[in-house]
């Protein structure tokens, strides 16, 4: 019995369990003269939950369980010649036996069929059904992965027979469980409410989630390669033909993709600050209500396009002509298509509506009073905005550049497009450097091996990128928010 | 005392004290300039993109095609005529002859000149073996026969009609002969090659060749996506949302979860595609590159957008409301649904249009999960392998060919579109339902 027909039959007893529960209430509240407490669907209701949860949770917790089990005695029943090797090719042997197990259930659905013993035999009646194996399969696994099956098999049963059994229990003691005065209603809001909360907490264990994931990769990268070659290297050069071969270990040095991430970053900013603040301003202070709401949508369309777009746009466009004009202006390329320039002056534009958006309301937070002493005072606009409303509002605006800092150090698709790839440590703007998100998506596409450092070390890089950009955000939000209620 | 006497007697000549006015106004002036210069600039950069985007992939629309009386002639499919007994026959036949041997015959060229027959044959889309191969297995009985049949051009010959190939370049440098110029003319001048409407951008998958590349298999991945996102992300986003906003007690707890939230919201993207990879892919087994995991990863992004917008939603139902259900007696729980939550629901579902277009348009995880695939075939459930529409963009983007640059730009334009529909669904639903209390 496999996992969602159980579901299925279980959520049918629950529907049939509904209409019961609220039948019988709907029979006792109309012959009885008691005041009933919870109108009939909530009965209806109650009988559903009853069925329905305590099956689910059990179904949930028994093939998990029962999955863990039957794994760790298929690897207790491996033949002690692989026992010597280390762990990584236990867990190996493991995927194999499961490999065929998964192979010979296909064979089995499409007929009876006689299970050859042999690997040579079995490869090709697999391979009929599209199910490829590890070349390096032994004989010894294909009664281990028949035992496997029949043993799923068999834990399939008992846990669906189980569940089928909770929810026949859960829907009797429900409809019996039905009166007049039954407290229905409360039950199944209790329930919800607990629904409700953890769905909320499905954030924060988002974030456990992704500090986990990456703290664990990151220690084991941290086994093979020392704090200080990551850390402290200087010098970017991972290798990944030459993983197994204990002399040439890859060299793993942060510095020149940090250089290069907060550098494209830096040069962002330089472009998107002063544009998007003064826009901001102008929007703010001098547009009148009708250009604004011309403007302000257009600079929002800038927003809502998708960042792969930009580094099209990057790679097409901006690089080229930067490139071309280059060479116009002094006879020789000095600014590469691929460069610091590039990659900031397009993550710039596309930074532009978050600085001006974020500084907009920032702007328009300050109070009134404010600006009209000022200007009641003799001050120009500019005055008034340099003097008065920039001062104010200046906690606001750093959180909301930090904000947009943060975003310009994560960016990805951007850089991947127009930074290139290349690790350099320089000062030259015009020059090609390649950032800590472009690094992260070269080491995972393309082949995966969970134990070379080739791989972990995307997730060290990913991890101090998760903590620099933490940092900020924390950072900033508490600014914007302290701000926030200075004003209110 | 004179100095008090002349100004006594000057008085009628008010004294204009020099505070700058001229210079200050002549700032006010400037900082408007400034002002002005910045919005202008970045609606200038927003023209430019649209522009390189519309200008390089409008073309990507129509895609050359030839139209061939194809003789599906028995001795070049069957010479040995063993199809009754062996499928591979039909499977493995030289269908690009029957093509070229089609054209060799319209532009009158000798069938015994081979590199000529060649430079004809290579003007032919290589696609056309799976064109004809189906055409035949779908019905043998039209093997003898001769059909009318509209092939595709090679991206080449595709980019020289479309104007894009600047053909005062040496010959030995541009990838089409003069000799095929000549014949592109001359097909053009009877009316036998012509542009059409691109219906493969929209039904092909991944593909070397550029005029059988199309996003089909991406736009299903990306649709596989979307409607795990929505099942996913809107119920519990709506939940969480409900429950901070209305139940929530004020404790630590709920300070914490909040905090989450916004930086949830901030986190880079590309740290979620290494949790999918992690947790997703290593961890719970599931198939790389498909779009389960992608909607997923995606889900877990999208989350925060949709509880942020959903709370201000419900922030924004007047607690007239709420006093009111409650007054008459309503559960704290039928007060929510049956009474804030419809009223905010116009709300909730803008934000919600807006989150899933931001996840339509989001690369960086999905590249990391393995979505950076060579899928040919569509994709039947979320477990197989697919790829999705920006991603399909990004690896386009990597090839060189002058012809990739338009599909990409074409694919970029339907990506917007999707975006534009998006946007403008939810700008009008606010409207159409936003209600000012």
């Amino acid at each position: 019995m496999s996992f969602s027909i159980v579901l299925l039959i279980v959520v049918a007893i629950g529907a049939v369990a509904f209409f019961l529960g609220r039948q019988r209430a709907a029979g006792q509240q109309r012959s009885s003269s008691e005041k009933p407490h919870s109108r009939v669907h909530y009965h209806g209701w109650w009988a559903f939950l009853l069925t329905v949860l305590p099956a689910l949770a059990f179904l949930v917790v028994w093939s998990i369980g029962s999955n863990a089990w039957i794994e760790s005695s298929t690897v207790a029943n491996l033949p002690p010649q692989t026992d010597e090797s280390a762990v990584a090719s236990r867990g190996l042997a493991l995927g194999m036996v499961k490999g065929l197990a998964d192979g010979i259930r296909k064979l089995e659905a499409a007929g009876p069929t006689e299970i050859p013993m042999t690997f040579e035999a079995l490869r090709p009646l697999l391979a009929e059904r599209g199910v490829a194996l590890a070349s390096d399969t032994q004989d010894y696994m294909i009664p281990m992965a028949i035992e496997l099956n029949a043993a799923m098999a068999t834990a399939a049963w008992i846990g669906g027979l189980a569940a089928l059994v909770l929810a026949l229990t859960g829907a009797y003691f429900a409809i019996a469980g039905v009166k007049v005065r039954a407290r229905a209603r409360n039950n199944v809001e209790r329930i919800v409410l607990g629904m409700l909360m953890a769905a909320s907490t499905i954030a924060i264990l988002t974030t456990v989630g992704i500090v986990f994931s990456m703290l664990f990769e990151t220690l084991q990268f941290f086994h093979s390669v020392s704090l200080s070659n990551f850390f402290f290297g200087t010098v970017w050069d991972p290798r990944f033909a030459a993983a197994d071969s204990s002399g040439a270990e890859g060299q793993f040095g942060l510095i020149p993709l940090l250089a290069g991430t907060l550098y494209i970053a830096f040069v962002a900013m330089l472009f998107a600050v002063p544009i998007g603040l003064m826009a901001a301003i102008y929007m703010a202070e001098y547009a009148t209500p009708r250009v604004r709401s011309i403007v302000k949508p257009m600079l929002e369309v800038l927003a809502g396009i998708p960042t792969i777009v930009y580094g099209f746009f990057a790679l097409v466009t901006v690089g080229p002509f930067l490139r071309d004009i280059s060479t116009a202006i002094a006879g020789f390329t000095f600014i590469q298509a691929q460069s610091v320039l590039t990659a900031g002056l397009v993550m710039g534009i596309m930074l532009i509506p978050f600085v001006s958006s974020l500084s907009d309301d920032i702007i328009t937070a300050v109070p009134r009073a404010m600006r009209d002493g000022s200007l009641g005072l003799g001050a120009t606009k500019s005055e008034t905005v340099r003097r008065v409303i920039l001062p104010a509002a200046l906690p606001g605006i750093v959180g909301a550049l930090l904000l947009t800092a943060s975003r310009a150090i994560g960016e990805t698709m951007i850089v991947v497009l127009a930074a290139g790839v290349a690790a350099n440590l320089t000062i030259n703007p015009f020059e090609a450097m390649t950032t800590i998100t472009v690094k992260i998506v070269n080491q995972l596409t393309g082949d995966l091996e969970f134990t070379s450092p080739q791989t972990l070390v995307a997730f060290a890089l990913g991890m101090t990128l998760f903590v620099l950009t933490l940092g900020m955000n924390v950072f900033a939000l508490y600014i914007v928010r302290k701000y926030r209620e200075q004003y209110e | 005392m004179t100095d008090a006497a002349t100004h006594v007697g000057t008085a009628a000549v008010p004294v204009r004290r020099d505070i700058g006015i001229k210079r200050r106004k002549a700032a006010e002036k400037r900082f408007r300039a400034y002002g002005i210069a910045a919005i202008a600039t970045g609606i200038f950069f927003l023209i430019a993109l649209l522009w390189t985007v519309f200008s390089n992939g409008y073309t990507a629309f129509w895609q050359t095609s030839i139209e061939l009386p194809i003789n599906f002639e028995e001795s070049v499919i069957d010479p040995g005529d063993k199809r009754a007994t062996d499928v591979n026959v039909l499977l493995k036949a030289n269908y690009p002859r029957l093509a070229q041997d089609a054209l060799v015959a319209k532009l009158g060229v000798d069938p015994e000149d081979r590199s000529k027959t060649r430079d004809v044959g290579r003007m032919i889309s290589n696609g056309v073996r799976t064109q004809l191969r189906d055409m035949v297995l779908s019905d043998p009985s039209i093997i003898g026969t001769t059909q009318t049949v509209w092939v595709l051009a090679t991206a080449d010959v595709d980019s020289a009609a479309k104007g894009q190939v600047d053909l005062a370049v040496a010959e030995a440098r541009r990838k089409v002969s003069d000799e095929q110029v000549e014949w592109m003319r001359t097909l053009q001048k009877d009316g036998v090659m012509k542009e059409r409407f691109n219906t493969g951008l929209f039904t092909f998958g991944a593909s070397s060749r550029p005029e059988t590349a199309g996003v089909g298999v991406a736009m299903i991945g990306s649709i596989y996506m979307m409607l795990i996102v929505l099942v996913l992300a809107l119920p519990i986003g709506v939940a969480a949302s409900i429950y901070l906003e209305e139940f929530a007690p004020k404790n630590r707890l709920t300070d914490l979860i909040e905090v989450n939230i916004n930086n949830l919201a901030a986190v880079p993207s590309i740290v979620f595609g290494l949790l999918g990879l992690a947790i997703f892919i290593n961890f719970m087994q599931l198939p790389r590159s498909a779009s389960i995991v992608g909607g997923l990863v995606l889900t877990l992004m999208t989350l925060p957008t949709i509880i942020i917008a959903t709370r201000a939603a419900l922030r924004a139902v007047p607690p007239s409301i709420r006093s009111a259900a409650l007054g008459l007696g309503a559960s704290k729980m039928q007060m929510v649904f049956h009474h804030v939550l419809p009223l905010a629901s116009p709300g909730i579902l803008t934000g919600t249009i807006l989150g899933l277009a931001q996840a339509l348009g989001e690369t960086a995880p999905l590249i990391l999960i393995g979505m950076v695939a060579f899928v040919a075939d569509y994709p039947t459930t979320p477990f197989d392998p697919a790829t999705a529409l920006p991603v399909q963009i990004y690896m386009w983007a990597n090839e060189a060919e002058r012809a990739f640059v338009e599909r990409t730009s074409g694919a970029i334009i339907i990506l917007l579109i999707f975006l534009a529909v998006m946007n403008v669904g939810a700008i009008f639903l606010r409207r159409r339902f936003e209600r000012r209390w």
